[in-house]
C-alpha cells in the first residue's frame, strides 16, 4: 500500500477498500483472542481453510481471524457473514458440518446455536441475552476485523479520527473536545483525562511523552488485553490524536510480558501504520512528529502504578516515588508526561468522530460513556461485557451474566481487583459509576468483577488480597510493606482458628493508617477488600473469631471432611483416591475419615459419586474420630 | 549442571539495543528467554557493556518475576491464582499440580525437567481454574491428567 500523505489519501483509500469488500460474500470469522486461542481456535482457522479449499469455495468464501468477541464462556465463537449466524463452542470436528450445511446450502447447524435455559436457539450474535444488553461502543470493531491488517481497520473508517483531528482541529481543540466529554480514565484512578492532557500541555518545556498504561495487573481482568490483541489501531489512533493536543513527539506503550499475543499484533499495527504513513515523520501531511516504542514489562504489578510504570521504561526497578510534582509536570525523564488506560486511548477517536455531546448522552451524571468490565468467577456467561455507566450490578450479573450456575446463591461482586471490595447481594442495584462504587466502598478500579457465590469465604478472600498485595508491595514505605504484613497476619490467624477478640477493630485501625499513609495507590487503596468485608460480611467475621467456624466451608483449619454413615454405599472410590490413605473401609463397610490423618484436600468430595452425596464439610465444631475396624 | 548464554549470542542481544541503559529490562528479558536463566557472568557483561552497576543490575533481577537468577527447568508449569481461578478453586489445583510433579511453586526439579511457578492471571478466566504446561492450557485438569502430560515431557 502506498504511504498516505495526506487525509484526502486516507478517505481515497477507505473508499476504495469499501468499494473492494463485497458485503454479500460468506465470510467465516473465527474468534482469536488468547480465551479462544486456549480453545484451540488457531485449529479452527486451519481447518477452515482446508475444508473450504476441499469443497472448492476458496474464491467465493473469506476467512478472518478476528479479535475477542467476549463471550469467553462459549469460546471458540464463529460468526458466518452476511448473515451473522453465531456458532458457538465450536470445535474443529465441527468444521466440515459448517462449511457443507451453513456455507453451501444456507441452513443452519443447529446443535451449535446458542441456546438458554428453555431450549429457544438464538441465531444472531446481536440478540443472545450476553450481547443484547451490551453496548459495545469501544469493543465492537474487535469482531469485525483482522487484528493484523490494517486495510480492515481503515475500511470501516479507522484513521478518520486521526484525520479530522490533523486537518480540522488546532491541538487546543482536540483537548477542548476530551475535556467536554468528561471521558475519565478506565485504569482505576477515574481522573480526566482532558484535565490531564491539559496539565502536560501546559507544562513548560518542548519535550513531552505520552505513554498507554497496558500493565493490566489486577488478576482476573483482561479487558485491555483484548483491545490490544484484537483492535491495536484504535488504542494507536487515540495516542496519536491525544500526542497531537498534548504536543508530545515520542510515545510508549508499555505492556507486560504476560501477553505475547499483544506484544505481537500490537507490533505488527505500529510497522503497518508507519508504512501508510499514519506514524513517523509529518503524518498525513500535517507536519506533526510522533512515533512509538514498545517496552514489555517483566512481571510485577506495582509497575502499573504511573509513577513506578515511568521508572521502570528508563530501565529501573519499577517504584513507586511520591507525587509532589505531578508526572504531567515532571515525569519519564523529567519531563512532562501524560499517562493513560489502553481503554481511555481507544475511546479518543469515537469522541473526535462523534463528538463531545454524543458521549455525554451515554452514562450517568458523574461517569459518562461505557466501562469494559471482565465479568469472571461464579457466573454462567464468563466474558467481557461493555455496559453504559449507570447500568445496575444486577442487570450485568444476572441478565448478561446469566446468573449463578449449578443453581447456588449470589454471595457477592468485587470490583476494582486488589483496590476494591466486595459488594453484597443488598448492594446488586447499585449503578455502575466511578463514585457510586467508591462511596460504597469499592472501586471502579480497571474493570474487574468478580462473582461470588455461597461457597467462597469473604473473610478468605480478604486474605488472598492481602497476600498478593504483601507479595507485590514494593517495600519503600512503612505503612505499606510493614502494614499489609501485619494485616494479613492478623487474618491468616483467624483463618487459622485462632482468631481473637479485638482482632476486627486492630484491622481497621492498621487500615487507616495504611491508607492514609501509604506513598502510591498499592498501599492507599490495599485496605478496601478487608475494610469492605468487614464492613458487609462482618457476621462471617465473628463466626470465625468466636465460633471457629468458616459457613462457608473453605478455611482448611476451621473445616472437616465427614462421610454421613447413612449416606455411604462403600464404594471404595474415595478411599481409593485418598492422598493420606485417611479413608478407612471395605465393600459393605462404611467409610470412615480418619481426621487426624486428613489433609482437607477436598478429594473425597469430588469423587463420591452425585447420586450417593456422601461426603459433606462440617465447620464450627469438631469431629473425632479414629480408624474403626469392623 | 550449569548453562552459559553463547557469549554471541549476548553481543547480538545488547547489539540490538546500542548501549540503551532504558533498555535493561528488555535484555534481560530476552537473555532469560533464550537461556532460561541469568547467570552471573553475563549480567556481568551486560553490566561493563552498559554501563550499569552490577548492584543495580541484581536490584532490576531479584524485582521482577520475570528473571530466574536459577536455571529453570525444560518445562514451565505454571499455576494461574487469579482471582476468578481462585473464587472457583486454584488452591486445590496448586495442591494437586505439587502432588503430579513433585515440585513446590517457584522450584525446580532436581532433573531440570519442571519448573512450576504460579501466576496472578492468565486471561482465560472461562476456563478458570487454569494450568499451562509450555504454554498449552488445561482447563481444571485431573492429578492423573497432570501425571500423564508430565510423563509425556522429557
Amino acid at each position: 500500500m502506498p504511504t498516505l500523505k495526506t487525509p484526502q489519501d486516507l478517505e481515497r483509500l477507505r473508499k476504495d477498500l469499501s468499494a473492494a469488500r463485497d458485503p454479500k460474500k460468506p465470510c467465516v470469522t473465527v474468534c482469536s483472542g488468547t480465551g479462544c486461542h486456549a480453545y484451540g481456535c488457531d485449529k479452527i482457522s486451519e481447518a477452515f481453510q482446508a475444508e473450504i479449499k476441499k469443497q472448492g469455495l476458496e474464491k467465493k468464501v473469506d476467512i478472518r481471524r478476528t479479535g475477542c468477541h467476549g463471550f469467553c464462556e462459549r469460546g471458540t465463537l464463529v460468526v458466518v457473514f452476511p448473515d451473522e449466524v453465531c456458532y458457538l463452542r465450536v470445535k474443529p470436528e465441527d468444521v466440515p458440518e459448517i462449511v457443507s450445511t451453513t456455507l453451501k446450502q444456507n441452513k443452519l447447524v443447529e446443535r451449535l446455536l446458542y441456546s438458554d435455559g428453555d431450549g429457544k436457539k438464538i441465531t444472531h450474535e446481536g440478540e443472545i441475552p450476553f450481547y443484547k444488553h451490551q453496548n459495545r461502543i469501544v469493543f465492537g470493531s474487535n469482531r469485525l476485523l483482522d487484528p493484523k491488517k490494517i486495510d480492515e481497520y481503515i475500511a470501516l473508517g479507522g484513521y478518520s479520527a486521526l484525520a479530522k483531528a490533523l486537518s480540522g482541529m488546532t491541538p487546543k481543540q482536540v483537548l477542548d473536545e476530551v475535556k467536554k466529554a468528561n471521558l475519565r480514565g478506565r485504569g482505576g484512578g477515574g481522573f480526566p483525562a482532558g484535565i490531564k492532557w491539559e496539565v502536560t500541555r501546559n507544562a513548560p518545556g518542548d519535550v513531552k511523552y505520552v505513554i498507554v498504561n497496558a500493565d493490566e495487573g489486577d488478576p482476573g481482568a483482561y479487558m485491555d488485553r483484548s483491545l490490544l490483541e484484537g483492535n491495536p489501531h484504535s488504542v494507536l489512533e487515540g495516542l496519536i490524536i491525544g500526542a497531537y493536543a498534548i504536543g508530545a513527539q515520542q510515545g510508549y506503550v508499555y505492556v507486560r510480558q504476560e501477553y505475547p499475543l499483544a506484544v505481537e499484533n500490537l507490533s505488527v499495527a505500529l510497522k503497518q501504520a508507519r508504512e501508510n504513513g499514519l506514524l513517523g515523520k509529518n503524518i498525513l501531511g500535517s507536519g506533526f512528529d510522533f512515533d512509538v516504542k514498545v517496552h514489555r514489562g517483566a512481571g510485577a504489578f506495582v509497575s502499573g502504578e504511573e509513577t513506578a510504570l515511568m521508572t521502570a521504561l528508563e530501565g529501573r526497578v519499577g517504584e513507586s516515588r511520591p507525587k509532589y510534582v505531578y508526572p504531567a509536570i515532571k515525569g519519564l525523564y523529567g519531563k512532562p508526561t501524560n499517562i493513560n488506560n489502553v481503554e481511555t486511548w481507544a475511546t479518543v477517536p469515537l469522541i473526535i468522530n462523534k463528538g463531545a455531546d454524543w458521549f455525554t448522552g451515554i452514562g450517568t451524571q458523574g461517569s459518562k460513556g461505557t466501562k469494559i468490565f471482565s465479568l469472571v468467577g461464579k457466573v454462567n456467561n464468563t466474558g467481557l461485557v461493555e455496559v453504559p455507566m449507570g447500568m445496575t450490578l444486577r442487570e450485568v450479573v444476572f441478565d448478561i451474566g446469566g446468573g449463578i450456575p449449578n443453581g447456588k446463591k449470589f454471595k457477592g461482586v468485587q470490583t476494582g481487583g486488589p483496590s476494591g471490595g466486595v459488594l453484597p447481594d443488598k448492594l446488586l442495584d447499585l449503578k455502575v459509576d466511578f463514585d457510586e462504587l467508591t462511596k460504597a466502598g469499592s472501586m471502579m478500579g480497571s474493570g474487574g468483577m468478580i462473582v461470588m457465590d455461597e461457597e467462597n469465604c469473604m473473610v478468605d478472600i480478604a486474605r488472598y488480597f492481602l497476600h498478593f498485595l504483601a507479595e507485590e508491595s514494593c517495600g519503600k514505605c512503612v505503612p505499606c510493606r510493614e502494614g499489609i504484613y501485619q494485616m494479613l497476619k492478623i487474618v491468616d490467624r483467624i483463618c487459622a482458628g485462632d482468631g481473637r477478640d479485638g482482632d476486627s477493630d486492630l484491622l481497621q485501625e492498621i487500615a487507616e493508617v495504611v491508607r492514609d499513609a501509604s506513598l502510591c495507590a498499592l498501599g492507599g487503596t490495599a485496605p478496601n477488600p478487608v475494610l469492605s468485608t468487614i464492613r458487609y460480611f462482618k457476621d462471617e467475621y465473628d463466626a470465625h473469631i468466636w465460633q471457629k467456624e468458616c459457613p462457608a466451608g473453605v478455611c482448611k483449619s476451621l473445616i472437616q471432611y465427614f462421610i454421613v454413615p447413612e449416606k455411604c454405599k462403600a464404594c471404595l472410590i474415595c478411599l481409593r483416591n485418598c492422598p493420606a490413605e485417611a479413608i478407612t473401609g471395605a465393600k459393605n463397610q462404611v467409610h470412615v475419615i480418619n481426621q487426624e490423618k486428613c489433609t482437607k484436600c477436598g478429594v473425597c468430595l469430588e469423587v463420591c459419586p452425585t447420586k450417593f452425596d456422601a461426603v459433606t464439610k462440617l465447620s464450627g465444631r469438631k469431629i473425632h474420630t479414629q480408624a474403626v475396624t469392623a | 549442571m550449569r548453562q552459559e548464554v553463547a557469549a554471541s549470542a549476548v553481543d547480538n542481544i545488547l547489539s540490538t539495543y546500542q548501549g540503551d541503559k532504558s533498555a535493561l529490562i528488555q535484555i534481560l528479558l530476552e537473555v532469560q528467554r533464550q537461556n532460561r536463566w541469568l547467570p552471573k557472568e553475563t549480567l556481568r557483561k551486560i553490566s561493563d557493556s552498559l554501563g550499569v552497576p552490577l548492584t543495580q543490575i541484581y536490584h532490576v533481577s531479584t524485582f521482577y518475576k520475570a528473571f530466574s537468577l536459577l536455571p529453570k527447568g525444560r518445562h514451565s508449569v505454571c499455576v494461574c491464582m487469579g482471582t476468578a481461578c481462585q473464587v472457583r478453586g486454584a488452591p486445590r489445583l496448586l495442591d494437586k499440580t505439587i502432588e503430579a510433579l513433585g515440585v513446590k511453586p517457584g522450584r525446580t526439579s532436581p532433573d531440570l525437567r519442571f519448573s512450576l511457578d504460579t501466576v496472578n492471571c492468565l486471561g482465560c478466566c472461562a476456563l478458570g481454574p487454569v494450568i499451562t504446561l509450555d504454554g498449552e492450557y488445561h482447563s481444571n485438569p485431573s492429578k492423573k491428567k497432570i501425571e500423564d502430560l508430565a510423563a509425556e515431557c522429557k
